[in-house]
C-alpha cells in the first residue's frame, strides 16, 4: 500500500513538474525536435521516472544476475570474473594468408578466432567450380577440403582456443573438418570448443547464402545438435543471429523478435525429432549487432534474454543453461561510413560499449576502413585495441549490468519484449517461420524498414556524420588490404593435386554411403565426417547433398 | 508520352547482401522509372540474356563481395560482344577507389560507393542515359 501511496504521489509531483517547469522550458527554448524517435521507431519520451517502470516487479521481471528471468545476465559476476572473449571475424584469400592474420591477431591479445569464408565455401562450392569465378577469397578464406583447413590453423592449440565459423549452408561438412583436423592432430572431440553460425533460417530471411531447401536444412541442423549433444559437448551447434537481419536493414525490434522467433523455431524442430530439450538447449548460442543507437541496443540485448528465458521455460527447459540467451556481438558494418573512414572508430566505440553493457560473453569490433574493402592490418589492431580500452581502461566492467534499474532502460527493454511478442504472433498467423519465409513476410519487413531508414538519411531525418552533415571534400587515403595473387592459383593446384593422390575409391564409397543415407533418415554427420577424412572435398560433399535434397531459390520481391 | 527508362538491377555472383539493390530499385520505381530486378546469384550471360531480353536502356550492378573486377567487367564485355553499345551501365557496392578507373575503362559509366544519395543515382542515369 505504501508503495501505491509514493506513485500516486508521485505522479502528482510530475504533473506538477510537467506543467509548470518543463512547459515553461519549452516555451522559452523549443525542443530540436518535435518528436523524439529511435531507430526502430519508438517514441522517447523526455523523461523517464519510476512511474514508467512501476508495473515491473524487481524479483520476477528483473531478478539478480545468474538467476531467472537473467535478464541482468545469465553470470552473477559477470566480467568480475571473466572478460569477455575478443573474437575479430577474419579471413581473406587462402588459407596460409589467414593463417597468418589469426597468428598476427592472437599474438596482440585475441582471445578466440572466428572465420570468414568466401562466397564459394559459403555455397558449398569448391575453388575451381565455374560459380567461383571472380569471388576467391574476396570476403573470407577459401576452405575447400581438408587439406585448407589444415593450412588455415596451423600452429594454433585447438583445445584450447575456442573457434567460431560463420557458415550455415554447408555448416556441416565444415564442421566435420574442424574435427577431423583436430583429431589428425590427437585432440579428442570432447577436448574442442567453439561455434558454427549454423543458421539457415536467417539465411533465407537475410543473408541468402542458402543451399538446400528448408526441409533438409532444418534436418542438417538437427543432426548437428544430436551429435554434438554427445559427441562435441562444448561445441556450440548453431549461433541464431540477428546480425544479419539487422545489416540487410531492419529495425532492432525487427532484429530481436525474428532472430528469436527462429530460435524458437529450432528447438520445436529438434524436439519434434525426439532431441530431449536439456540435452542441446545448453548449446544454442546467439549473435546480434550493435548498432548506433545506445540505449535501444543495450535495451534489446535484455529483453533477448528474458524472453529467451521465459520461452525456454514454457517450451519445458529444466538446466539453467538452458534457459540462457549467450550471445556474441559484432558492431554494426551497416553503420560505417566510406566518408571520413577514421571516424568510424568512434562509431565502432559507441557499439562495442553498447555490447558490453548489455552483456556480450563475445564481441568482434569492426574496422574503419570496412566501408571501403577488407580490413589492413593496423586497422584491425585499432578495432582490436578498442575493446581492450572497454576492458581495461573504462571501467565499465566493475559491476554487472550497470544499467539496470535505469527507468529509462528498464522501460525500453519491456517495450521491445511487448513489440517482439506482437511479431510472434503475426508470424504465428501466418503458420510459423518457414511459411513466413516462404510468403516473403520478414522480406518485406526488412526491405521496408531498410527503405524508409535510407529515405530519412536522404532527407536529412537521420544524421550520419559526414554523409549529409559535417562532409569533408577529401581524397580517401587508408591503405587498403592487397591479396597475394598467386592465392587462387596456388589454391586450384592444391585441389588438382589432392584429387590425384588421395585414395579415391575410399572417396567414392563414403559418397556414396552418405547419399544414402541423405535419401534416409539417419544422423549424417558421421558419414560426413568420413567423406572429409578421406579428403572429399567440400564441393563433392555438396554436390552429393543437393542430388538428394534439390536446391533453394527465393523470389525477387523488392 | 514519354518513354519510360527501363533499368535491369542486377546481383551478379554469389553475393547475397541485396539491401543496396532492392532500395535503388525502389528508388529508381519511385522516380519513374520501369524496373526489373534479377534477384540474387546471377551470372553475367543470365544478366545480359535478361537485359536483352526486358530491353532495358540501363544495366546497375550491385556487389559487395569485392568480385566486381571479375563480374562488372564480364557483363561489360558480353554487352559489347552482343553489339549493345547503348545501354547505360553503372555499379554499386563496396568498391575500392583504386578500382573505379579500371572498372571505368571497362565501361562502367559509374561507380556509386555507400552513403551515396538515391537522388543521386536517379539523376545521373536520367542525365547519361543513352537511348
Amino acid at each position: 500500500m505504501m508503495e501505491k501511496e509514493k506513485l500516486r504521489q508521485m505522479q502528482e509531483k510530475r504533473q506538477n513538474w510537467e506543467s509548470s517547469v518543463y512547459k515553461k522550458a519549452v516555451q522559452e527554448n523549443q525542443e530540436r525536435k518535435q518528436k523524439f524517435k529511435n531507430l526502430s521507431g519508438i517514441e522517447i519520451q523526455h523523461l523517464f521516472t519510476p512511474e514508467d517502470t512501476a508495473h515491473l516487479n524487481y524479483l520476477e521481471d528483473i531478478g539478480f544476475p545468474g538467476q531467472f528471468p537473467y535478464l541482468r545476465g545469465i553470470h552473477p559476476t559477470l566480467y568480475r570474473t571473466r572478460l569477455w572473449t575478443m573474437r575479430q571475424f577474419a579471413g581473406f584469400g587462402s588459407a596460409e594468408e589467414t593463417n597468418q592474420r589469426y597468428h598476427y591477431l592472437l599474438e596482440h591479445g585475441e582471445t578466440g578466432l572466428s572465420v570468414a569464408f568466401d562466397y564459394p565455401t559459403l555455397y558449398g562450392y569448391d575453388t575451381d567450380h565455374p560459380l567461383a569465378r571472380g569471388e576467391f577469397g574476396k570476403c573470407g578464406v577459401a576452405v575447400s577440403s581438408l587439406k585448407d583447413m589444415e593450412i588455415l590453423f596451423k600452429g594454433i592449440p585447438l583445445d584450447k582456443i575456442t573457434t567460431s565459423m560463420t557458415i550455415n549452408g554447408p555448416a556441416a561438412v565444415i564442421w566435420a573438418m574442424y574435427i577431423a583436423n583436430a583429431e589428425n592432430q590427437g585432440i579428442r572431440k570432447d577436448m574442442i570448443g567453439g561455434t558454427i553460425q549454423n543458421d539457415i533460417l536467417k539465411e533465407y530471411i537475410a543473408q541468402k547464402s542458402y543451399i538446400f531447401p528448408p526441409e533438409p536444412s532444418m534436418r542438417l541442423i538437427v543432426d548437428t545438435f544430436e551429435y554434438g549433444s554427445t559427441h562435441v559437448p562444448k561445441w556450440n551447434t548453431i549461433s541464431i543471429s540477428g546480425y544479419h537481419i539487422r545489416e540487410a536493414g531492419s529495425t532492432a525490434i525487427q532484429e530481436l523478435a525474428f532472430t528469436l522467433g527462429d530460435g524458437i523455431e529450432y528447438v520445436k524442430a529438434a524436439v519434434k525429432r525426439g532431441l530431449v530439450l536439456d540435452d542441446f538447449a545448453p548449446r544454442l548460442s546467439f549473435f546480434f549487432n550493435a548498432h548506433n543507437d545506445f540505449f535501444e541496443e543495450i535495451a534489446k540485448y535484455r529483453a533477448a534474454r528474458r524472453i529467451w528465458a521465459r520461452e525456454m521455460k514454457k517450451l519445458g527447459a529444466k538446466k539453467q543453461r538452458s534457459l540462457w540467451m549467450r550471445f556474441h556481438t559484432q558492431t554494426a558494418g551497416c553503420s560505417l561510413t566510406a566518408q571520413q573512414p577514421e571516424i568510424n572508430i568512434v562509431r565502432v566505440t559507441m557499439q562495442a560499449l553498447a555490447a558490453v553493457l548489455g552483456g556480450t560473453q563475445s564481441l568482434h569490433t569492426n574496422s574503419m576502413d570496412e566501408a571501403l574493402a577488407l580490413p589492413s592490418e593496423k586497422a584491425v589492431r585499432i578495432a582490436l585495441r578498442t575493446q581492450q580500452i572497454l576492458a581495461e581502461e573504462s571501467g565499465v566492467t566493475d559491476t554487472v549490468d550497470p544499467l539496470g534499474g535505469s527507468y529509462y532502460v528498464e522501460w525500453l527493454t519491456d517495450t521491445m519484449e511487448q513489440e517482439t511478442y506482437k511479431y510472434f504472433d503475426k508470424v504465428e498467423r501466418l503458420g510459423g517461420v518457414i511459411p513466413a519465409i516462404e510468403k516473403g513476410f520478414f522480406q518485406k519487413e526488412i526491405a521496408e524498414s531498410a527503405y524508409r531508414y535510407q529515405k530519412e538519411v536522404d532527407a536529412n531525418q537521420r544524421i550520419l556524420v559526414g554523409v549529409n552533415r559535417y562532409q569533408l571534400d577529401e581524397e580517401i587515403s587508408i591503405p587498403i588490404l592487397k591479396m597475394d595473387e598467386k592465392g587462387e592459383e596456388r589454391q586450384i593446384n592444391r585441389l588438382k593435386t589432392l584429387r590425384h593422390e588421395r585414395d579415391n575409391s575410399k572417396v567414392d564409397a563414403h559418397l556414396k554411403r552418405l547419399q544414402k543415407a541423405a535419401a534416409g533418415e539417419e544422423n549424417l554427420m558421421p558419414f560426413i565426417l568420413d567423406c572429409v577424412h578421406s579428403y572429399a572435398t567440400l564441393g563433392e560433399v555438396c554436390d552429393v547433398l543437393r542430388e538428394v535434397f534439390g536446391e533453394y531459390r527465393e523470389p525477387a520481391i523488392y | 508520352m514519354v518513354k519510360k527508362i527501363r533499368v535491369l538491377v542486377a546481383k551478379p555472383g554469389l553475393d547475397g547482401h541485396d539491401r543496396g539493390a532492392k532500395i535503388v530499385a525502389r528508388a529508381l520505381r519511385d522516380a519513374g522509372m520501369e524496373v526489373v530486378y534479377t534477384g540474387l546469384h546471377q551470372t553475367a550471360e543470365q544478366i545480359v540474356n535478361t537485359a536483352i531480353q526486358e530491353d532495358v536502356d540501363v544495366v546497375g550492378l550491385s556487389l559487395l563481395s569485392g568480385a566486381h573486377l571479375t563480374l562488372f567487367v564480364d557483363v561489360a564485355r558480353l554487352l559489347k560482344e552482343k553489339d549493345i553499345h547503348d545501354v547505360l551501365i553503372v555499379g554499386g557496392g563496396i568498391i575500392p577507389q583504386d578500382d573505379v578507373p579500371t572498372l571505368k575503362k571497362a565501361g562502367i559509366a559509374e561507380v556509386f560507393g555507400p552513403g551515396t544519395p538515391v537522388d543521386e543515382i536517379v539523376s545521373f542515369i536520367k542525365k547519361n542515359v543513352k537511348r
